[in-house]
């Protein structure tokens, strides 16, 4: 990147917060998402929206491509700059700017750390439920722009159920503010939907309203063993059709299952095909007879195990199979290919089976755990990327699975993004006119195509 | 280096939270996950030691609180610093590090003449004249930094005046050897004679060999692996030739270097089981807690704890000293938020680097007086050197001491 362009930059953010040097491109080529990596033309990490503003409005003139960064967790190397671009990485913004207990509102500059707002929020007594595998970095920009989920998403649902309102910079640098902190809101399009999950390519946020609630007062913790898949499957099923709503409702299958055995010890057994980790929150006594009814269920499957836990020390005693499942996997093998496959509910026994025959076809090691409540599975490939027959087994493995997702009526990421990584697949899923649709919104948000250009179309 | 422990990294980002210096500059370079990018590249020749790239990667405190946080156990921490070893031993020491590292720290008689003019320093007043003329300020940056650390020292080096042999007090319950630790023995003796008292109390013989040597942990931050290896052989044939159930240390340093002398020697069988017997105090105690319990008498105080990175990433040691402290009938204990987060001490980081230093140390500073506590508890020396400067500074000061110095305020109360 030229040095007066540079330059400009950092007369705008600042030298210190403008970086050129090859160490830094190289540490911004990557975000976490497997095999991909680009380096940047240059990183900046504006402090205020008018820094946004400036920036943008620089490089949509000068024609500089600019990708929005959070912490840089991303899974669909939607944070990455594929074209020696700007990288804006908003981490510096993270002022919470208000808790609004009257209108049960929160509002935050882009670069708070989700796990942060938890801590803040709960502290007072209220909750937001979004709970992304990645809640200790993640930013709240980062979970907007992705549409994050999580371990809750089954009865509290995901990041876009949240959003009120947000504050974006678009391409030319102009401010664009939709929705507050009103719960009924029908003036014109519903711009706050369409930007939630629109991974960096038709604004940068800078200030998002989230919408609060009271927190739980009571949880139970369950962990149940099944030797069958089918009747971990069907358990799910049930539970939800006893019109009971966990607040969890997690999976383990055989092959995680064993891998946390060897790695945290914590007394699985190694002959059954499924574990479920189950919480249920809220009023003292609608959690005990929730926990009744799942535990009828569950004995009515003929789970092997079952155990409900007696206070918070043994429920995070529980919950540590599923809390280690991705470390456990992630220390077999040097290459670690999480997926996000998600299928309607009732179609859990016959992906996980997929997912199983797959594996074998290809002759691979895939552990799948997941949030099986909402049918958001996390296929996850365990491989070496020095083994390039092995990777492209693992892609055509993967190309397999996705296929059958969209035949069960299921989509190829639940949480993750499309970014580059799930690109080829989307047209299958959304079609021409799904596509003819996005392309048109994009024209209309950037019509210079300066927003991270080349993500999920 | 082994190639598999850099790619193991899936940049999944799970230690950018954790890290003290990432926490300060948001920067992808001052983190584990940068790091290990960094070293990774230049491994396959896409970076060059350029003077950014030193930098960056001598940001690191090698707190390894990054390797507490990974998911697929790499120790960025560790793997910087073996990088930094590597290359070390491509370029050779320096001059200087050569007289320190080789010719003063391996030498306790050496490493002890050299602090006497220290004491002395202190004891004829001329501390106090040096402070009061503000002569501190033609000396070198570095210089006054470390003058300013330096707390009242013993009269002379605990290991000098300590015996030989601590008799058990009561039926012996076993034999432990006790390592003193150079910062310790200089300068923390009073902390030490607690933890050989606490011991002996419970029951256990305290042998404290009077020709041990530093435990090389100096080396490992000069990234000097022959003579890191050189002190851990010397230390494991002195304390194997005697009959001990354990290796008791409290300093957190150098039980964590101890425990690796297995790995350093590349799996010698007598420094394997030398490491397996070495256990921090707080270890040792824990498991006598029922006994330790009934001796205690009440103390009314607010106390907090700060975990060192040798104890909680490196030892993997938390909930004892907490257990420890709650023994105590009557005290309030109060939970320190980030608790295991580094205080910038780091060895002599805080020399080196003190800008980031002091940036580290101030949210550690701001965290303890969140508690509202009295007493700041924690179990390394370095930690007490930059806690004990910083929180006697602060507004309310907050006192600062070793674990086994508040056991013993307890035991003898």
């Amino acid at each position: 990147m030229e040095t007066s362009f540079i330059k400009a930059l950092s007369e705008i953010v600042g030298e210190q917060h403008t970086l050129s040097d090859p160490e830094s491109l190289a540490c911004y080529g990557y975000d976490s998402t497997p095999e991909l990596q680009s380096r940047p033309g240059a990183v900046v990490l504006p402090g205020s929206s008018e820094e946004i503003s400036k920036v943008l409005a620089l490089c949509n003139g000068a024609g500089v491509r600019v990708t929005p960064r959070g912490s840089g967790t991303n899974l669909s190397g939607g944070s990455i700059s594929f074209d020696a671009g700007v990288v804006l990485q908003t981490s510096r913004m993270n002022r919470i700017v208000e808790i609004d207990e009257e209108n049960l509102t929160a509002t935050v500059e882009t670069g708070v750390i989700t796990s942060t707002l938890h801590r803040e929020v709960e502290a007072k007594g209220l909750f937001y439920p979004p709970d992304p595998g990645s809640m200790n970095i993640s930013t709240m920009g980062g979970n907007v722009a992705e549409n994050s989920g999580g371990l809750r998403g089954l009865k509290y649902g995901v990041t876009d159920d949240y959003v009120m309102g947000l504050k974006t910079i678009l391409a030319d640098g102009e401010v664009l503010k939709t929705g507050g902190k009103v719960v009924k809101d029908v003036a014109g399009y519903n711009l706050n939907q369409l930007l939630v999950s629109s991974e960096g390519t038709l604004g940068v946020f800078s200030e998002v309203i989230v919408k609060l609630i009271p927190k739980p007062q009571a949880k139970k913790t369950m962990l149940v063993h099944f030797p069958q898949l089918e009747q971990a499957a069907l358990t799910v099923s049930h539970i939800i059709a006893a019109r009971i709503i966990p607040a969890t409702l997690e999976f383990l299958d055989r092959t995680t299952i064993k891998c946390v055995e060897d790695y945290a010890h914590v007394g699985l057994p190694l002959d059954v095909d499924a574990v479920l980790l189950i919480e249920v929150d809220g009023h003292p006594a609608q959690v005990e007879e929730d926990a009744a009814g799942i535990r009828a269920i569950c004995e009515r499957h003929h789970c092997s195990f079952f155990q409900t836990a007696a206070g918070p020390e043994e429920a995070l005693k529980l919950a540590t199979a599923r809390r280690v499942a991705l470390s456990a996997l992630a220390r077999v093998r040097p290459t670690t290919i999480l997926e996000d496959a998600t299928v309607p509910r009732s179609c859990i026994a016959p992906m996980v089976k997929l997912i199983q025959d797959t594996a074998k076809k290809y002759d691979l090691l895939i552990g799948t755990f997941g949030h099986a409540g909402d049918g958001n599975l996390h296929p996850t490939c365990l491989t070496d990327e020095r083994n390039p027959d092995e990777i492209r087994r693992a892609h055509q493995a993967f190309g397999e699975i996705f296929e059958a997702t969209i035949a069960m009526g299921g989509t190829i990421t639940g949480e993750h993004g499309v970014g580059v990584a799930k690109k080829k697949y989307l047209p299958k899923l959304v079609g021409e006119s799904g596509l003819r649709v996005m392309r048109g919104i994009k024209g209309a948000f950037d019509p210079r195509g300066t927003l991270n250009p080349g993500k999920i179309f | 280096m082994d190639f598999v422990k850099l790619i193991n990294c899936m940049r999944c980002g799970m230690c950018l939270p954790h890290c003290p210096t990432y926490k300060e500059t948001f920067l992808e370079t001052a983190s584990p996950r940068g790091r290990v990018a960094l070293v990774r590249k230049f491994q396959e020749g896409e970076l060059v030691e350029s003077e950014k790239f030193l930098e960056y990667v001598s940001l690191c405190l090698d707190c390894q609180a990054c390797a507490s946080a990974c998911p697929c156990g790499v120790n960025a921490g560790e793997l910087v610093a073996e990088f930094r070893c590597e290359r070390k031993q491509e370029q050779g020491l320096s001059t200087m590090e050569d007289l320190i590292l080789r010719k003063l720290v391996p030498h306790p008689d050496r490493l002890e003449a050299a602090t006497a003019p220290l004491r002395l320093y202190q004891r004829t007043g001329l501390q106090k004249v040096v402070r009061s003329l503000g002569l501190l300020k033609v000396f070198p940056a570095a210089l006054g930094r470390m003058e300013g650390l330096l707390p009242k020292l013993p009269e002379a080096p605990l290991r000098q005046t300590i015996s030989e042999v601590t008799p058990a007090v009561g039926e012996q319950k076993g034999t432990v050897g006790f390592f003193l630790g150079c910062v310790m023995s200089l300068i923390f003796s009073e902390a030490s004679l607690a933890t050989v008292e606490l011991l002996s109390t419970l029951g256990y013989k305290v042998i404290t060999p009077k020709d041990q040597k530093c435990c090389g942990a100096p080396n490992m931050l000069g990234h000097d692996i022959d003579g890191l290896k050189d002190a851990a052989r010397f230390n494991t044939d002195l304390f194997q030739s005697q009959q001990l159930d354990f290796v008791v240390t409290d300093c957190g340093g150098c039980g964590a270097e101890l425990k690796k002398y297995g790995h350093h020697l590349d799996g010698e069988a007598a420094a394997t089981a030398f490491s397996t017997k070495v256990r921090d105090i707080s270890e040792i105690l824990a498991t006598e807690a029922g006994t330790l319990k009934e001796k205690l008498k009440p103390l009314p105080l607010k106390v907090t704890y700060h975990d060192p990175c040798h104890i909680a990433h490196c030892q993997g040691i938390r909930s004892q000293p907490r257990a420890l402290i709650n023994l105590i009938p009557g005290i309030d204990f109060r939970e320190l938020p980030e608790a295991d987060a580094c205080c910038g001490s780091a060895g002599t980081y805080n020399i080196e680097k003190p800008e980031m230093s002091d940036r580290v140390l101030s949210r550690k500073v701001q965290n303890v007086q969140k508690t509202g506590a009295d007493y700041l508890v924690t179990s390394n020396p370095g930690c007490l050197l930059q806690l004990k400067k910083a929180l006697s500074e602060a507004n309310p000061p907050v006192k600062v001491i070793h674990l086994t110095e508040l056991l013993q305020m307890s035991l003898n109360a």
